[in-house]
């Protein structure tokens, strides 16, 4: 019965969003204000009916209702329920879901809080949205319904895929999908825009906090999934180039460019157009990313869920709305008159070069992912493209990057000069240097990667606290906590950038390995740690059974710690996980793993010292953390009538 | 009941985790080498995991066989050439640049130069602060002219 209700809310959802997709947009071209005003109410029920359905679902999964087939692939009575929750979208019906879920959720948003948005822009972002939501909803009901009944419920069901069954993975898919979906909003206004022919100031400074939002989630998301990836896989790879890691960093890379460009219309009111086709282009490859996992075009260790028909209509809502949008760009473009002018060496001029460093590094991304599909197709030849091309191809962007982003940060609006921006950033340029020195005389090999590295983070997190200090204007400290939070937002978020790069460089240059037979009581050293097999155990768990291994780490004669690795068997999809036992330490992480019983006696164990790999996720946090700091400032809360507060065409100095 | 769980789940036949104890060389700088080379080759049978990382009996055979043939005195490259000729090319990891993969390596340093140019012009076309202030045309002198003169 509940899930009779789940399938008959969602079809009255569909045709909600199909009210919302036309009235409202009719009503704004003729200007009719009832049908303009018939948006607010729609999105709002569209997201309650979509809810009841997820709710309808997400309670089949916590109830075991077996007779619905997707709880029956998916699920397990003897699942904690911490995973039967995560199991209804851990599966392509039920994750389907939670992506129409949260597109709803993203309208009913900005039907409440952009009150401030004239009533015709705002009733034509709805019905675009509503357009997205109708689309996917379409998706669901014709080739993924998730309410689907078994005629004879069986006993128990087949349980979720082991590796899923994490913490870690529990929750990578949701802050993946509100990335995505966030994105939706900055093409929905962008449409708008294009629809209603006007790019203003106030459009961008209504754009960015959607976008800012989607970055900050999908930060989370990609961060969530790679820490995932570190301690379960049992290697400790934590990014692999994989075509759907790739999907989400696609999207990620465009909408950190689209932040940066939305900035600039909004202060100068230049790169109108070219902020609009960024917009396009960033939910463009969030569908490009839906595609690829969901189609299972590429495969990969994602693809959880493969049918071509799925990926057919996926490809047809893709093919839709980025050709759509692409057409009207074509023909309204050309309208967006920018304003402002500026010179080479400003502000604006370090956004555009940030801009195609960005946009230029994700097409790289791109062309690598489609490339074995592209060969295949032309040439038919069977090949890959995996990390050794992509670490060739995309880091120099992000070296060039890392070197222009101080000094871009604090170069002044319309026109600067280089040496006057140089100049401050002098004790960073030393600072920078300095850790160069150290990391090479540390590096007991010719490691370029780690003084680079190193060096490029360094030179970002003290320019970002240059960036801090400049704002303060010699007024000191007592300034600085009285700064707009924007200024805290861009230079937490900057420095975090640079965590992430001594952590991935320092971590792949210097880590150590050791793989080896171990005796129970039989100590050995790796990298000066005397590490111990103390014991090794069976240990049942609720839905897995599992064998437990106690090793004691000490350094110079004291213990460090004491850690379990474990292996464990799920019985019922009959498959093996790792679960490596770490210690994660400011400087080093210590990763241990227990492998199989071998014939000669002893156990395979491989012991990984991992040097500032927290540091990775540290910075992937502050980055996150920026962008929120940055989306509680008050500009955005205070945005009422920025649209009358045109920016002036200034002479330069 | 604990013997019949362990019988079970040994019966279930565990894949044996990735690089084995027993085929890591006694030469570390051999072993180094093969380790390096092993993270750039495809497990054929996986979805996307090297063949150092991945659990497949056939990953194992390919690492045997690469250490086998750096001990026979390859060099990498011609290990790597070995292992591509028995296998295929889609064990690469790093496409080799021949054929029409120059596109594939050429794509990202072309985007970048297009970029900066368009991104340069699109600058220079907005500099025009740069030129200092604007010369009048002649149509706006003879007009100033004619304002001057009433």
């Amino acid at each position: 019965m509940i899930a009779e209700l789940g399938h008959f809310a969602l079809i009255l959802a569909f045709a909600v969003a199909l009210f919302q997709m036309v009235v409202p947009m009719v009503g704004a071209s003729k200007g009719w204000s009832g049908w303009i005003d018939s948006a607010r109410p729609a999105a709002l029920a569209q997201f309650g009916l979509v809810g009841i359905s997820f709710a309808a679902l997400t309670m089949a999964f916590v109830t075991s209702d077996f007779s619905v087939a997707l709880v029956y692939q998916n699920s397990h009575t003897a699942k904690p329920m911490i995973y039967k929750i995560s199991g209804v979208w851990g599966n392509h019906e039920g994750s389907m879901l939670l992506w129409v879920l949260i597109v709803a959720l993203f309208g009913a948003m900005a039907a409440v809080f952009d009150a401030n948005l004239p009533p015709k822009l705002r009733a034509r972002v709805l019905a675009v949205q509503a357009s997205i939501g109708a689309a996917f909803l379409a998706f669901i009901l014709f080739t993924s319904n998730p309410f689907l009944r078994m005629a004879s419920p069986p006993f128990d069901g087949r349980d979720l895929n082991p590796l899923l069954q994490d913490p870690g993975l529990a929750f990578h898919p949701p802050f993946l999908y509100l990335g995505y979906v966030g994105l939706s909003m900055a093409f929905s206004f962008a449409v708008a825009a294009l629809i209603e022919g006007r790019v203003d100031a106030a459009w961008a400074r209504w754009v960015r906090p959607w976008t800012l939002a989607a970055w900050v989630f999908l930060t989370i998301g990609i961060a969530l999934g790679s820490w995932w990836a570190y301690y379960e896989l049992g290697w400790g790879g934590f990014w692999f180039w994989d075509p759907v890691e790739n999907a989400s960093f696609m999207p990620w890379l465009i909408a950190a460019a689209l932040l940066h460009s939305a900035i600039v219309v909004e202060k100068r009111e230049v790169l109108k157009s070219w902020t609009i086709l960024l917009a396009i282009m960033a939910f463009g490859f969030s569908l490009i990313g839906t595609f690829i996992v969901r189609s299972g075009v590429i495969t990969s260790v994602h693809s959880f869920a493969s049918d071509p028909q799925r990926g057919l209509f996926i490809l047809a809502i893709l093919a839709f709305f980025v050709g759509g949008a692409l057409l009207l760009y074509t023909v309204r473009a050309a309208s967006m008159q920018a304003r402002g002018a500026f010179a080479p060496v400003s502000r604006e001029g370090a956004l555009v070069l940030n801009n195609i460093l960005l946009a230029v590094s994700a097409l790289v991304v791109f062309v690598g992912t489609v490339w074995p599909l592209v060969a295949e197709m032309l040439w038919d030849r069977r090949l890959s493209v995996g990390a050794p091309f992509f670490e060739q191809a995309f880091t120099p962007f992000m070296v060039a990057l890392a070197i222009i982003l101080p000094v871009g940060a604090i170069l002044p609006w319309k026109r600067g000069r280089l040496k006057r921006a140089l100049y401050p950033l002098r004790g960073a340029l030393v600072f920078a240097g300095a850790v160069m020195a150290l990391v090479f005389a540390v590096s007991t090999g010719h490691s370029a990667l780690a003084v680079i590295g190193a060096g490029l983070g360094a030179w970002l997190v003290a320019g970002a606290a240059v960036d801090l200090w400049l704002r303060t204007g010699n007024s000191g400290l007592a300034r600085l906590r009285r700064l707009p939070r924007a200024d805290w937002g861009k230079a937490v978020a900057h420095a975090g950038l640079g965590v992430t790069f001594i952590g991935i460089s320092l971590l792949m240059a210097w880590q150590v390995e050791d793989i080896r037979v171990a005796r129970i009581g039989e100590t050995f050293t790796v990298a000066g740690y005397d590490i111990t097999l103390e014991s090794v155990e069976e240990r049942p768990g609720p839905n897995y059974n599992s064998i437990i291994a106690a090793m004691t780490v000490d350094r110079d004669g004291r213990q460090v710690a004491l850690l379990h690795p474990e292996k464990r068997v799920y019985p019922v999809q009959s498959m093996p996980t790792t679960e490596a036992a770490i210690q994660n330490g400011l400087f080093r992480d210590l990763y241990l793993v227990i492998g199989d019983q071998q014939q000669g006696g002893g156990w395979a164990v491989r012991v990984y010292i991992k040097p500032f790999a927290s540091w990775i996720w540290l910075g992937s946090a502050l980055m996150a953390l920026g962008g929120f700091i940055s989306l509680s400032d008050r500009r955005y809360r205070v945005a009422a009538g920025a649209r009358h507060a045109r920016v002036a065409p200034q002479p330069a100095e | 009941m604990r013997a019949l769980i362990l019988c079970l789940s040994l019966l279930l036949a565990l894949p044996a985790l990735a690089v084995q104890p027993d085929e890591v060389l006694s030469d570390p700088a051999l072993e180094a080498r093969a380790r390096e080379i092993s993270k750039t080759l495809r497990c054929p049978i996986c979805q996307g995991e090297t063949i150092d990382e991945s659990n497949a009996a056939i990953s194992r055979d390919l690492r045997l066989y690469l250490r086998e043939r750096l001990v026979a005195g390859d060099s990498d490259a011609q290990a790597v050439q070995a292992i591509a000729d028995r296998f295929g090319e889609y064990v690469l990891f790093e496409p080799p640049a021949r054929g029409a993969n120059w596109l594939l390596y050429l794509a990202g340093p072309v985007m970048a130069l297009l970029a900066l140019l368009v991104g340069w012009r699109f600058i220079r076309s907005r500099n025009l602060a740069e030129e200092g202030p604007e010369k009048l045309s002649d149509e706006e002198k003879a007009r100033l002219e004619q304002i001057l003169r009433d």
